[in-house]
C-alpha cells in the first residue's frame, strides 16, 4: 500500500477550528524539510481544504498514475543557501540540504476553487480511505496529516484505517494545536480525550496565536489571552512544545509570497528578529517574489520556533 | 446518480462503480416522517436564523451569542439559541451556563435559560463530564439535531438563532432539510478578512445557493486590531484579496459590517459574560450593534424594533 515506505506518520489535531492546524502543519513540514527530511502532507479536511493555499500550489492538479494518484510537489530535494542566520547578519553562512516536500488535498481535485464539497459522512469516509491507500508517496521520512476540526467522521475513519493498515509504531502520534483562550481549550480537551480513547499517542501541544507583536512599536499584546495551552498540557500530563505568536509576516509570506522583514527591536521567543539593512536590501522587491517557499520561510520569525519543534518531534520519533 | 433520498439513489447507471453505491442504495427512501412534527413544534417561532461559516474559529459562536444577547435586550422579545456543533460545542461556556443540565418533561426537553427571555440548547448539557469527546459519525449527529428541533420545548419565540460547526456536511444538510418546511429566514455568514478563510466561506455561500438558503449577509470579524500601546491599527488577518466587502460584491450578497478584533470579546466569552453589557462603549460593541440592526433589516423588520440605537 501507499504508506509502505513512509517511516513515520504524525497527525495534526485540534477540536477547535481556526486555531492554526493547517498553519502549524505547513510550518512543521517546512521545518522538517529544511532539516533535510523528505516530507509528505496529507490534507483530510475535505469540506475546507487549506493546505494548497498555504503552500501556494492552489492551481496544481493531481496526476493520475497506475493504481492511484501522484501527490503534488512543493519542491524536490536539493541544496539551497542557508539564510536563516543570514537574516541576522546579512552574511549567508552556508548551504542547507532540503528534503523533498509533496502534498495531497481534496483542493487539487476540485474544478473550481470556490466549489463546495457537500458530503455526508459515508462519502467522506470513502475519500479518507482512498487518500490513505491510493496516493503514491514513494519513500518518505515523515507524513503529516492535517485534519478538520471536531471528532467525527474524518477522524474516526482516519484512526480506524491507520489502526488497520499501518505498521505497529508507524503512527508516532498527534500534535495538538490550540489557541490560549478558554473557549478553545475546552474543545481541545475533547480532542485529547478522543486520542486517549482511540489510543493515539500525543506528541505534544502547540499553543498558537499566543500574543501579537505590533509591527509599529513591537509591543506584544495577548489578543487571545495567554498560557492556556501550557496549563492544559500540564493538566493532562502531555508534553508542551511551545507557544507561537501571531506573525503577520507569515501571513504575507503565505498570501503574497513576500520574504518576511521585521522592524527594529522585534523579539520573538527571546530571539532578536530585526532585519538589518543589508539583509533588508537582499530581500528587496526583486528577490521577494522569487525563490522557494522553504527558502523564504527561513527568514520568518516563526522558523526558529518550528525548527525547535521539529527537532523535538524527530527526537521523540 | 440523483439525490440520496430519491427512489433511484444508488441504482442509476452513473452509480455503477461508485464506492458509495451500497450506502446510497440502502439508505431509507421517501420524505422524512419527522419533518411535519418539527414544523409543528417550530410553528410558534417567528424568525429562524442560521449562523454559518465554512471556516472554523472565525467567530460563529461568538457572533451567535452576541446576536442572542442583542435580540434579548428588548425585554418583550423571546430568544432561543441552538448549538448544532456536536463535536465542539462552545455556546454554553460563552453564555456562562456550562455546568447546567437539561430537564426532560412529558412535553419535551426544556432549554437552559440564561435570562428570562434567552434560552439555550446544546449537546454540552447532556455530557456526564465536561471534557468528554463526542465521537460520533454523521447519522448519530443528525439524530440529535433532529431531536433538538423536534423535542425541545421552546414555547413562543421571536428569534431562534442556530449556531453551526465549520464545514458543509451532515449538520448543515440536516439543519437545512429539517427546517425547510418550517421556514428559515436565512443565514448570516461570518468570516475573517484573510483569503485562507474566504476560500472556505466561498464554499459555504456556494452551499447556501445549492441548498436554497437565503444569505442575509456576510459579517467580517477580527477586522483590524488597534495596539493598546501605540494605537497603531494592524491588519492581523490581512485582507489581501479585499476581504468580506469584496466577496459580498463578487457574490452579490449584502455586506453587514466589519467588527474589529478586541481581546476583551474573547475574555468576555471565556468568562461567560455578555460583551454588550460589559463594554457598551467599545468600538467593537458599536460595530456589532450596527451589524445586528442590519440583520434585522434584511429579515424585513425595522432596525429600531430589533435593537435600539445606542
Amino acid at each position: 500500500m501507499s504508506l509502505a515506505n513512509v517511516k513515520e506518520i504524525m497527525l495534526v489535531l485540534s477540536g477547535k477550528g481556526g486555531v492554526g492546524k493547517s498553519s502549524v502543519t505547513t510550518q512543521l513540514a517546512l521545518a522538517l524539510s529544511l532539516q533535510g527530511h523528505s516530507v509528505g502532507v496529507l490534507d483530510i479536511d475535505l469540506t475546507g481544504p487549506s493546505i494548497p493555499r498555504f503552500f501556494g500550489i492552489e492551481s496544481s492538479k493531481v496526476r493520475q498514475a497506475p493504481g492511484g494518484w501522484l501527490p503534488v510537489p512543493v519542491h524536490e530535494a536539493r541544496t539551497i543557501s542557508d539564510n536563516a542566520s543570514g537574516a541576522q547578519n546579512g552574511v549567508f553562512t552556508g548551504e542547507r540540504q532540503l528534503g523533498s516536500l509533496h502534498c495531497m488535498s481534496l483542493g487539487f481535485l476540485l474544478g473550481d476553487r470556490g466549489d463546495a464539497v457537500v458530503w455526508r459522512g459515508p462519502k467522506k469516509t470513502a475519500m479518507v480511505r482512498q487518500f490513505l491507500s491510493d496516493v503514491h508517496w514513494g519513500s518518505l521520512d515523515y507524513l503529516l496529516i492535517d485534519t478538520p476540526p471536531g471528532t467525527s467522521d474524518e477522524h474516526i475513519s482516519l484512526v480506524e484505517t491507520l489502526l488497520k493498515s499501518a505498521r505497529p509504531g508507524q503512527v508516532s502520534g498527534a500534535v495538538i494545536v490550540t489557541t490560549p483562550q478558554a473557549i478553545s481549550i475546552s474543545d481541545v480537551k475533547k480532542e485529547i480525550n478522543f486520542c486517549r480513547k482511540t489510543g493515539v499517542n500525543i506528541l505534544g501541544v502547540v499553543e498558537n496565536m499566543a500574543g501579537f507583536v505590533c509591527p509599529s512599536c513591537a509591543e506584544c499584546t495577548n489578543v487571545f489571552s495567554k498560557g492556556g495551552g501550557e496549563i492544559m498540557a500540564k493538566e493532562f500530563n502531555v508534553p508542551f512544545l511551545g507557544s507561537v505568536p501571531i506573525d503577520p509576516m507569515f501571513v504575507s509570506l503565505v498570501e503574497e509570497g513576500r520574504t518576511p522583514v521585521y522592524p527594529q527591536g522585534t523579539v520573538v521567543a527571546g530571539k532578536d528578529m530585526t532585519t538589518d539593512e543589508v539583509a533588508a536590501e537582499n530581500t528587496a522587491d526583486a528577490v521577494r517574489d522569487s525563490g522557494l517557499l522553504a527558502e523564504k520561510y527561513q527568514s520568518c520569525s516563526l522558523f526558529p520556533l518550528f525548527d525547535g519543534f521539529a527537532a523535538k518531534l524527530t527526537l521523540k520519533v | 446518480m440523483g439525490r440520496p433520498e430519491s427512489q433511484q439513489a444508488g441504482k442509476g447507471d452513473a452509480c455503477a462503480g461508485c464506492p458509495n453505491q451500497q450506502i446510497c442504495a440502502s439508505a431509507p427512501k421517501g420524505p422524512d416522517p419527522d419533518i411535519p412534527l418539527i414544523t409543528a413544534r417550530l410553528a410558534s417561532v417567528k424568525h429562524k436564523i442560521l449562523v454559518l461559516s465554512g471556516k472554523g474559529g472565525v467567530g460563529k459562536s461568538t457572533f451567535t451569542t452576541m446576536l442572542g444577547h442583542a435580540f434579548a435586550a428588548n425585554p418583550d422579545a423571546q430568544v432561543g439559541i441552538m448549538d448544532t456543533d456536536i463535536c465542539g460545542p462552545s455556546i454554553p461556556k460563552m453564555m456562562g451556563v456550562e455546568a447546567e443540565t437539561i430537564h426532560v418533561s412529558s412535553s419535551g426537553w426544556s432549554p437552559v435559560w440564561v435570562s428570562e427571555n434567552l434560552g439555550v440548547m446544546s449537546v454540552q448539557f447532556m455530557l456526564p463530564n465536561r471534557d468528554d469527546a463526542v465521537i460520533w459519525r454523521g447519522p448519530k449527529k443528525n439524530g440529535l439535531i433532529k431531536q433538538f428541533l423536534k423535542d425541545v420545548e421552546w414555547g413562543d419565540l421571536d428569534y431562534l438563532v442556530v449556531d453551526t460547526p465549520p464545514g458543509t456536511s451532515d449538520e448543515h444538510l440536516s439543519v437545512n432539510s429539517f427546517l425547510k418546511e418550517a421556514g428559515l429566514d436565512g443565514a448570516v455568514v461570518v468570516t475573517t478578512p484573510q483569503e485562507v478563510s474566504l476560500l472556505d466561506v466561498r464554499k459555504e455561500i456556494d452551499f447556501c445557493r445549492k441548498a436554497g438558503i437565503r444569505v442575509l449577509g456576510i459579517v467580517e470579524n477580527m477586522s483590524g486590531f488597534v495596539c493598546p500601546k501605540c494605537t497603531h491599527e494592524s491588519q492581523i488577518f490581512k485582507a489581501t484579496t479585499g476581504g468580506a466587502r469584496r466577496l459580498a460584491q463578487e457574490m452579490n450578497i449584502p455586506f453587514l459590517g466589519a467588527v474589529p478584533l478586541d481581546p476583551r470579546i474573547g475574555m468576555s466569552c471565556d468568562y461567560g459574560e455578555s460583551f454588550f453589557d460589559s463594554f457598551p462603549d467599545s468600538p467593537a460593541c458599536k460595530a456589532l450593534r450596527g451589524v445586528v440592526r442590519r440583520v434585522g433589516e434584511e429579515m424585513g423588520l425595522s432596525a429600531d424594533e430589533v435593537l435600539e440605537e445606542a
